[in-house]
């Protein structure tokens, strides 16, 4: 039980810090220009493939520089040239715009690599054991992913605090006019930071890639996650979006790992239920509802605190 | 103090409900004039898409509210309809197949009931990213109740086994394409009559301007709430009609591929008019029927051509259509005619080049092994041949340079069209 605590809580935590990375830089994207991007899922999963193909190339290391450059790159480009672009029309068309974008970068996926899995793997150096608890191997390339994540969150927190950048993309997240007055250009404010975003979320693509499975899908399957992460975080939060990265990541690494179901814990006062279409409920163990718990979680918060977490504004 | 405006003459009458009977004689007619199983099939399926696609509209177009689930609605209504028509063929009860797509209708309803208060709550990105999240919840856990959805194959019903009226069996196409035009008749006459009532008035102010409906003393909550049940309602039918049509239910229809579907077609369509969802449904299901047999990846171009939209024609097809109305009244539109002329066909040499380096592309990494004659939309080219990838190459990044300079021309020739037009009183 204790062996089991500790893996999933460290497996928690990693899953928690790889949503951050990724909601860090939506979470920002969305406080300054306003745009929710739906295509920032399809980024990650761009971030893995390059990352990919670049280290079959020239090398891991390499990759892990020039994947979420390039990624990043693009996501400046798509800001520069399709989302100012649409900016005249409003919000809905921007958000529109990001949804098309996705759609059709996982399609451009699919023909370059493929539908099925790439065979992206650990590097060999970080391809062992790291320590053993109890009588688990927890492997080190999830400490690498789990050192990489807090580097990056210790990095931004730094610029974000202490640097001069930092102090005008914070001052652009409430008053974006203001900022303008002020003679910055925010135009090129807002492409460095939807270049950053969508780098960062690459770089989660890149240390995720290994881990996880490499595939056209994975955008579709982690982006409606990341997506309860700001809502619940609170819309607009930085720090909500941390404690709710942390949150769903605990919640469904530690929901996967158990068994429990209603007719385990409830077993012998069952109701003759096993002929109805209620014996669903009544059988399903905990580890199945593990996908679907993000947005229980989602419906529950809207219920009791719709702004979310830490969320003050409306939009 | 508020004047009525005055009742409508007997002209305006007349030209009101004319578009309603001819709207009845095209249906009617249709299956007259293509007759063949495939294009009764394709009517049907555009029928069902024209419902999903306007209930999704009293969302986004008339309320303001993009939902990224809106096919779980329509999905719900799907499988009580399955589940119905088996319950009344193993009781048989008095209950023919046409009331059934009401049975899926209410169960929309229901479940928007259920599910919209907790949705509405917020507006905007918000609701957005909520009902993106209530559909992954709805989808998900349809996999988990295999006993309700059928699992991954689904629940499969025979149509024909319910009560026959006037012994019509709905066995073959032909009755299940009059039963999906008389409902999607029904349909677009109540969701229009819908748009009409001050409910659907308050739903445009709520668009609009929230803060203000809420100083008038209307809650917006309420009023996006009850704009979603009716949403939800009007799905459902699609739905149901689409189980009815298939005969089978699956959670491909609550799936997000669904929900992006319906989102296509209404904003292609042009969500602004209350007749773009009705273009987008017959445009987007065309296209993805013929799209499919003419290339692999048609589901690329399918995206394409929504960000193309949304770029560049935020009105969709009808608003494209409906901002030549001021010019064609004054008189000016052949000032512009001239300038589509000069920049269709570099527009067109840019999208054979597009479409050449995508075929190309997918040529090379998808099917590498193959015999290099491909064909794309019914032209066969070489796909190893360098001089075609030189042709592609020129197509679009010449196409493209010239391309723009025509968009240019066409967007002055357009200014100074309708400048004359305001001048000669015509509003815009």
């Amino acid at each position: 039980m204790l062996e089991l605590i500790v893996i999933s809580t460290l497996n928690g935590i990693l899953f928690g810090m790889l949503l951050f990375l990724m909601a860090s830089g939506l979470t920002v994207i969305f406080s300054m220009l306003g745009v929710l991007n739906f295509a920032h899922a399809s980024f990650y999963m761009l971030g893995a493939f390059f990352g990919f193909q670049i280290s079959k190339w020239v090398g891991f290391w390499p990759a892990l520089i020039v994947a979420p450059l390039l990624a990043g790159g693009l996501g400046a480009l798509v800001e520069r040239y399709g989302l100012r672009r649409v900016h005249k029309y409003g919000h809905v068309p921007e958000l529109l715009f990001t949804f098309g974008l996705a759609f059709a970068i996982q399609e451009i996926v699919q023909i370059i690599w493929g539908k099925s899995p790439v065979d992206f793997r650990v590097p060999a150096i970080l391809d062992f054991p790291a320590f053993t608890v109890f009588s688990t191997n927890y492997p080190a390339f999830k400490i690498f992913m789990l050192a990489v994540s807090i580097v990056i969150f210790v990095g931004l927190l730094i610029v974000l605090k202490r640097t001069r950048i930092g102090l005008i993309v914070q001052a652009a997240l409430t008053h974006p006019h203001m900022v303008g007055h002020l003679g910055h250009n925010v135009g090129r404010i807002f492409m460095l930071v939807f270049g950053v975003g969508t780098a960062l979320a690459a770089v989660a693509g890149v240390i995720a890639g290994p881990a996880l499975v490499t595939q056209s899908d994975m955008a579709g399957l982690l982006g409606p996650i990341l997506f309860v992460v700001v809502v619940v975080g609170g819309l607009g939060s930085l720090p909500g979006a941390f404690i709710a990265s942390l949150l769903i990541g605990l919640v469904q690494t530690f929901a996967v790992s158990m068994n429990g179901s209603l007719a385990g814990a409830f077993g012998p006062l069952g109701p003759d239920l096993a002929s109805t279409w209620l014996s669903d409920i009544w059988n399903v163990t905990i580890a199945q509802i593990a996908p679907i718990m993000p947005y229980l979680m989602l419906v529950l918060i809207l219920i009791f605190r719709p702004m979310g977490l830490l969320g003050t504004r409306e939009t | 103090m508020t004047i009525a405006p005055p009742p409508p003459s007997a002209a305006e009458r007349l030209k009101f409900y004319s578009v309603w009977i001819v709207a009845v004689a095209a249906l009617v007619i249709l299956p007259k004039i293509f007759s063949s199983g495939g294009s009764l099939t394709t009517f049907s399926l555009i029928g069902i898409s024209i419902i999903f696609s306007l209930s999704y509209n009293i969302l986004l177009g008339q309320t303001g509210m993009l939902s990224f689930g809106h096919a779980v609605y329509y999905g719900l209504g799907g499988f009580l309809a399955v589940h119905a028509i088996n319950i009344i063929a193993k009781h048989k009860y008095a209950i023919p197949l046409p009331v059934v797509p009401l049975i899926g209708g209410i169960a929309g309803l229901v479940f928007a009931m259920l599910l919209g208060w907790v949705s509405t709550r917020r507006s905007g990105t918000a609701f957005a990213m909520i009902s993106l999240g209530v559909a992954e919840l709805v989808a998900s856990s349809a996999l988990i109740l295999r006993s309700f959805f059928g699992g991954e194959a689904g629940i499969s019903a025979n149509r024909t086994k319910v009560l026959r009226l006037f012994d019509w069996s709905f066995g073959p196409q032909i009755q299940i394409y009059y039963l999906v035009a008389a409902w999607t008749l029904i349909a677009v006459i109540a969701m229009y009559a819908l748009t009409r009532t001050p409910l659907g008035r308050m739903c445009n102010a709520v668009r609009d301007n929230p803060e203000r409906v809420q100083f008038v003393g209307y809650d917006p909550h309420v009023i996006r709430y009850i704009a979603f049940c009716f949403s939800g309602f009007f799905a459902g039918i699609a739905g149901a009609l689409a189980a009815i049509n298939f005969e089978i239910a699956n959670s491909a229809y609550l799936g997000a591929a669904q929900s992006g579907t319906v989102l296509f077609s209404t904003y292609i369509g042009g969500a602004g008019f209350f007749i773009g969802p009705i273009v987008g449904a017959i445009f987007v299901t065309a296209l993805s029927l013929s799209l499919s047999d003419l290339t692999q990846v048609w589901q690329l171009y399918f995206g394409l051509i929504f960000i193309a939209v949304v770029m560049f024609a935020p009105g969709g097809i009808t608003g494209l259509l409906m901002m030549h109305r001021p010019l064609i009244k004054a008189g000016t539109l052949t000032r512009v005619l001239p300038s589509y002329l000069i920049a269709f066909v570099p527009t067109l040499a840019m999208i054979v080049g597009l479409i050449l380096t995508i075929e190309i592309t997918v040529y090379h990494t998808v099917n590498p092994g193959d015999d290099p004659h491909i064909k794309a939309f019914g032209i066969p080219f070489d796909a190893s041949n360098h001089g075609v990838w030189a042709i592609a190459a020129v197509l679009l990044v010449g196409g493209f340079l010239i391309a723009r300079k025509s968009w240019a021309l066409v967007a002055a020739r357009w200014d100074d069209a309708l400048t004359e037009a305001r001048a000669k009183g015509v509003a815009a």
